[in-house]
């Protein structure tokens, strides 16, 4: 059936919880950028797309930068396989996430925001046109916003084309400038040099919903969810072998035991979390957390149950970075070659131990040696497998020759 | 140096840190430690240059001293302290007190790693590689102990190698995706061939729509090819042929050389760059079987004596006939890549072009009709050669209109590398050659004509003439150095005032002669563009060449190159040119005699139209 | 490409020039609809393009070569996108790919004679948690059982 957007009752304790649209734009004219700033540094609040860049150390970088220009993107390049909380935030709650530009906006001086949505997403784009054109007629955008004298901020929304790597945020300013998504070099970091070659805060679509909530509600509140080191709440995208895949809200720090019985997965043998960049998890070690400091994710958790072969797993994201890779950097142009390779005479039992511990220390090579986070987060989903489902891998007879 | 960054995208551009000008300020130096010893460097430095000053050598392929920063390869990763992931050396500019290990266990894996994964889809059969033994992937391979093919090696080529173009030759087997060329070709010349093409492993450089390259708007400057560390990129060889030709008896093989080649070859056979090797290459090209051996620079005289008076013509048009059709500033014309450029890029602007031929051309006419009438041999039987420092040269030899004898008036353009590898194969070793001069009936000739080879050299040539040849005197420059024309700066600009003319020229008594000399097409761009805006009304001669540097920087030149080279090249050319005993085309004795006894009505007559210039063509910018 | 229709397609480039301006941050959102207007990017829009940008063909075409949504070639008059990530997979998308080769009678990456059906695969579209789903054009399509799938198809006609 055709998706479409309709809002459903979601149940959760910072971002699902109720909200007046423009409150958080109306709190922040009336506390401050400075007050602005310290909330959100107070809130220990780190960036939601899955690299956990302290969101207040960007805008406070960007705030201090003098310059003619400053630009706001929201990153809605959504493209981490089995990653949808952004769909679901952009389509049931733009008001959250816009608002969270806005108050982004104000704080860090720019006056121009930009979403970057991704090209697979044009379904909705009518929609979110439509919601900016309501927030223009309620002066939430626009010329003097809110009655705040010499406060001019709106909000542009520039379609991508069908290029994952456009999630990487120096390549998503890259193709806003017209050019290949291609990442730069970095330093400069966009926060110096971003769009157009103006300090730049790239912030993820959930980074910026949590923002309207930690300044209605306060950076203490906003504490209260999480733990220590991951404060607040994350959506997580769940998808797989289970009877209700959807987006949860849930306090960082949740089990995946937890998760899984949420959900209601039955004969879970492996969960990937963090997407296709991510690492595979297995039952054994069912009871890390999910958090900035045990198991990371932008969101992405895709569960597998006993019936999965691995390897077929591992094909399908060495796959895709093949594919995906940017091309401009060698590590990941053709070491992720060589790896979807490893994994095809895997599958055919043409391999030797010795061949699968240089392509494990080619594995290493790229992650640190590759120009950004594509390259050098691709081979953990190759690592973990092959670590974690070795006997299914190496010792079934599925695979060729069984070498057990 | 032209300004490579203008139109890089960002990703290529490096982090912009203000160097200090007194590194004495606070901060104007940061100690760091570089393998656990301290050194102290400029704010600003990147790391690859701060190893380089502290004599550690960080490999590199991407990397080149004229283009702007790509960080691409990785081959030039280290570690820097309390950083998660390794470090491109060659983009990281050092803002502060960091620790950097170039050595570690981590950076020698991912070296060679990275290495063996370009090996891995590099189909390069050294032994039959035009760059073995001048191949930086090699190089690198040997230098950090390559010793298997550790992720497979491809066993035959999976792209056509592209040989449509009479300059440039592309094998896409042996790229390793650097991407110099593109930078080359979009940055730094400004003419945009080349780009990469889709993603992933499916990446490639290419042109576009994948066209042949005689099929785009490619100027042959050969540039491309001084930068490409492989050899994917090369020039079309026509040394069979001429080897062919130098057997037949029945051919008469003659030829000339450029003053550029003659200041490089060397680097060739080893030696540094900036020595001068032309009467050993005399020797060498007489043993290798040349029938006779030429100095372009001649008709380089002969061109100031046609372009020198078709400027006096249209300065005459201009001041007295107050015609108002004349085109001014004249543009030189000798640099075919610079040609094909402008009739691409700027086809309205052909009429400010001077009609003279290029010294080549003007060289392969004369060959193939008063020479072969001189000698009295069937000019169908003559095999003419030029030795040129020039990709685009073998393109303008093969343009139709160029055959005032009716048959090709120039056969075969031959760059310095091609030529460097025919004498090898001759089995002779240049530098120890003794001495021979060139061949009659032309002989030796002058100075102005050597510099040619250096941008600005026309210019300076020029100047030496036509101010001698207006006022009777000698341009007021110590020992005839016209400093403002010298040196590498992007675009230069000066002007010489004509005061006690010759009552000939009385109609340029007072006139402030203002001249321009740009080289590198980029710059050509920047010169067009302030001609498009109208802002060049009083300027009256620009000198443009394609290449960075002049001719001695050429497409045909010794690999490698970079500012120093090209410096050293040029400080060759000065020096040669001093020890001359004749400095100015009007005082070459056989370019008098010529005239004389060929062309009797002199420069821009009626015959010297025929013989020594030519027209041009409006290409345009569309691809068919 | 016959003369009058070059003419319409430099009017129609030049037009989205004024809209979205000279700056090459503009080559994009221009490229998106192009492509969207005539199902591919020509030869001959690109460089119209690139001459009103004052960029080089090969950028432009360098750049269309890079993201799946740009079509240097032309395409059927409807692109359908079968996401071919991990989720939609194991929800089912073989029976999906069968049935869509066997309904239009072609292969992934390949247009049918008509013009109308062209089939790509795509990455992640974001909805895993309603797999199997397709793109057809703008829409998006999740659920997927070989029979809806084609009847999508059969109504899109």
């Amino acid at each position: 059936m055709e998706a479409k957007i309709n809002k459903t009752h979601r149940e959760g304790a910072v971002l699902f919880s109720p909200y007046d649209a423009g409150s958080s734009i109306k709190k922040a004219l009336e506390v401050g950028r400075e007050n602005i700033l310290f909330e959100v540094r107070e809130s220990k609040i780190k960036g939601r797309g899955g690299a956990g860049f302290p969101t207040a150390t960007k805008w406070m970088l960007v705030a201090a930068a003098k310059a003619d220009k400053k630009y706001i993107v929201c990153n809605a390049d959504e493209g981490e396989p089995g990653t949808f909380k952004d769909r679901v935030l952009l389509t049931e709650y733009p008001d959250l996430v816009f608002d969270g530009m806005v108050v982004a906006g104000y704080t860090i001086g720019a006056e121009i925001g930009i979403l970057y949505l991704r090209g697979e997403y044009i379904f909705m784009l009518e929609q979110l046109e439509d919601y900016l054109i309501s927030m223009r007629q309620n002066n939430l955008l626009g010329k003097n916003i809110l009655g705040k004298e010499g406060f001019n901020f709106d909000i542009s929304i520039r379609l991508g084309s069908g290029a994952y790597v456009c999630g990487e945020e120096t390549a998503l300013i890259e193709s806003l400038e017209g050019h290949r998504g291609e990442p730069r070099n970095r330093p400069p970091y966009p926060v110096n040099t971003g769009y157009m070659g103006y300090p730049t805060v790239v912030n993820n679509v959930e980074t910026l919903a949590s923002i309207s909530k930690i300044i209605t509600k306060g950076a203490d509140w906003f504490k209260t969810h999480g733990t220590e080191k991951s404060t607040g709440s994350k959506l997580f995208s769940v998808s797989g072998d289970c009877k209700k895949p959807g987006v949860y809200e849930l306090p960082w720090g949740t089990t995946l035991n937890e998760l899984i019985k949420i959900v209601d997965a039955e004969n879970t043998k492996a969960i990937q979390v963090g997407g296709a960049s991510g690492v595979c998890i297995p039952k054994s070690q069912f009871d890390r957390q999910l958090s900035y400091e045990d198991a990371s994710t932008g969101g992405s958790i895709m569960i597998f149950n006993e019936s999965r072969k691995m390897l077929h797993v591992l094909k399908n994201f060495m796959d895709f970075f093949v594919e995906e890779s940017c091309g401009q950097c060698t590590p990941c142009r053709i070491g992720n070659v060589k790896l979807l390779e490893c994994v095809e005479r895997i599958e055919k039992g043409e391999y030797t131990f010795s061949y699968i511990n240089s392509m494990k220390d080619l594995s290493r090579t790229m992650q640190v040696a590759s120009k950004c986070g594509l390259g050098q987060s691709s081979p953990n989903p190759f690592l973990s497998i092959l670590e974690n489902f070795k006997d299914e891998i190496f010792r079934s007879k599925e695979n060729g020759v069984s070498h057990a | 140096m032209p300004d490579t960054i203008k139109r890089a995208p960002v990703s290529q551009q490096p982090f912009k840190v203000e160097k200090p000008q007194d590194l004495n300020t606070i901060g104007g130096m940061i100690s760091i430690e570089i393998n656990e010893k301290k050194v102290s460097v400029p704010l600003g430095t990147t790391i690859y240059e701060a190893c380089k000053e502290n004599q550690i050598h960080i490999p590199t392929l991407c990397h080149h001293p004229d283009l702007c920063i790509a960080g691409v390869c990785r081959v030039c990763v280290v570690e820097v302290e309390g950083m998660r992931t390794l470090q491109a050396s060659c983009s990281f500019p050092i803002t502060a007190s960091i620790k950097i290990k170039t050595t570690s266990e981590l950076v020698r894996k991912a070296r060679r790693n990275i290495i063996d994964l370009l090996l891995s889809e590099h189909h390069g059969e050294c032994y039959a590689c035009v760059k073995n033994k001048n191949c930086e992937l090699q190089t690198l391979a040997q230098e950090y102990g390559v010793d298997k093919m550790r992720y497979g090696h491809i066993s035959a080529p999976i792209h056509e190698v592209d040989n449509s173009s009479t300059s440039v030759i592309r094998d896409m087997n042996k790229c390793i995706l650097c991407r110099r060329c593109v930078r080359t070709c979009i940055d730094l010349q400004e003419v945009g061939v080349l780009e990469a093409i889709s993603r992933g492993d499916k990446t490639v450089i290419g042109t576009f729509y994948d066209k042949s390259l005689q099929d785009v708007i490619c100027i042959n400057c050969g540039q491309c090819i001084n930068r490409c560390p492989t050899g994917a990129l090369y020039s079309n060889d026509p040394s069979d042929e001429i080897w062919q030709a130098i057997d037949d008896p029945t051919k008469h093989v003659v030829i000339q050389t450029a003053p550029s080649p003659r200041a490089a070859i060397g680097e060739e056979f080893g030696q540094p760059p900036g020595k001068s090797f032309t009467p050993e290459l005399n020797t060498a090209l007489k043993r290798i079987g040349f029938d006779r051996v030429f100095d372009t620079n001649f008709t380089a005289d002969l061109t100031i004596h046609e372009e020198g008076t078709e400027l006096l013509h249209r300065l005459k048009k201009a001041l007295v006939d107050k015609d108002e059709s004349v085109k001014l500033p004249q543009f030189t014309s000798c640099s075919p890549g610079w040609i094909k450029f402008i009739e691409h890029f700027y086809p309205e602007y052909l009429d400010y072009l001077s009609t003279a031929k290029s010294p080549q051309q003007m060289f392969g006419a004369i060959i193939k009709t008063f020479y072969a009438q001189e000698e009295g041999i069937d000019p169908k039987d003559i095999v003419s050669v030029s030795l040129m420092p020039c990709s685009a040269k073998k393109f303008e030899c093969n343009r139709p209109e160029m055959n005032s004898s009716g048959f090709k008036d120039v056969d075969y353009g031959l760059t310095t590398r091609e030529l460097g590898k025919m004498i090898r194969e001759a089995g002779i070793n240049l530098p120890e050659l003794p001495k021979t001069g060139f061949d009659e009936p032309f002989g030796e000739a002058s100075g102005a004509g050597l510099i040619f080879g250096a941008t600005g050299g026309v210019m300076e040539a020029a100047l030496r003439t036509v101010y001698e040849l207006v006022t009777g005197r000698e341009v007021p420059f110590e020992n005839l150095r016209i400093e403002v024309c010298r040196g590498f700066e992007g675009i230069k600009e000066a002007s010489v005032k004509l005061e006690n003319v010759l009552p000939d020229y009385s109609f340029l008594e007072g006139v402030e002669v203002k001249f321009m000399v740009a080289h590198g097409t980029a710059n050509a761009k920047q010169v067009m563009e302030l001609l498009k805006a109208g802002k060049l009304s009083d300027v009256h001669f620009i000198e443009i060449m394609a290449c960075p540097g002049g001719c001695l920087g050429g497409g045909g030149q010794p690999i490698p190159t970079s500012e120093e080279i090209r410096k050293q090249r040029a400080k060759a050319i000065y020096a040669e040119e001093e020890g001359l005993p004749i400095r100015k085309s009007h005082e070459n004795p056989h370019v008098k005699f010529i005239y004389e006894k060929f062309i009797p009505e002199g420069p821009c007559s009626e015959l010297s139209h025929k013989l020594l210039h030519t027209h041009y063509t409006k290409r345009g910018r569309y691809i068919i | 490409m016959l003369v009058y229709e070059k003419n319409s397609l430099s009017d129609e480039i030049e037009v989205l020039i004024e809209k979205f301006g000279k700056e090459r941050s503009a080559l994009l959102p221009i490229l998106q609809i192009i492509e969207k207007r005539h199902n591919y990017i020509s030869e001959f829009a690109q460089q119209e393009v690139a001459r009103l940008l004052d960029i080089h063909p090969v950028e432009v075409y360098s750049v269309v070569s890079f993201y799946n949504f740009l079509h240097r070639y032309p395409q059927g008059k409807n692109i359908v996108r079968l996401c071919k990530t991990i989720s939609c997979d194991m929800a089912g998308k073989r029976e999906i790919e069968e049935a869509l080769k066997r309904e239009l009678g072609i292969n992934f990456d390949e247009t049918t004679r008509d013009k109308k059906w062209t089939l790509e695969y795509t990455s992640c579209l974001g909805m895993c948690d309603q797999g199997p789903a397709m793109l057809v054009n703008d829409k998006v399509y999740t659920k997927l059982d070989p029979e809806t799938a084609v009847q999508i198809i059969n109504d899109t006609k």
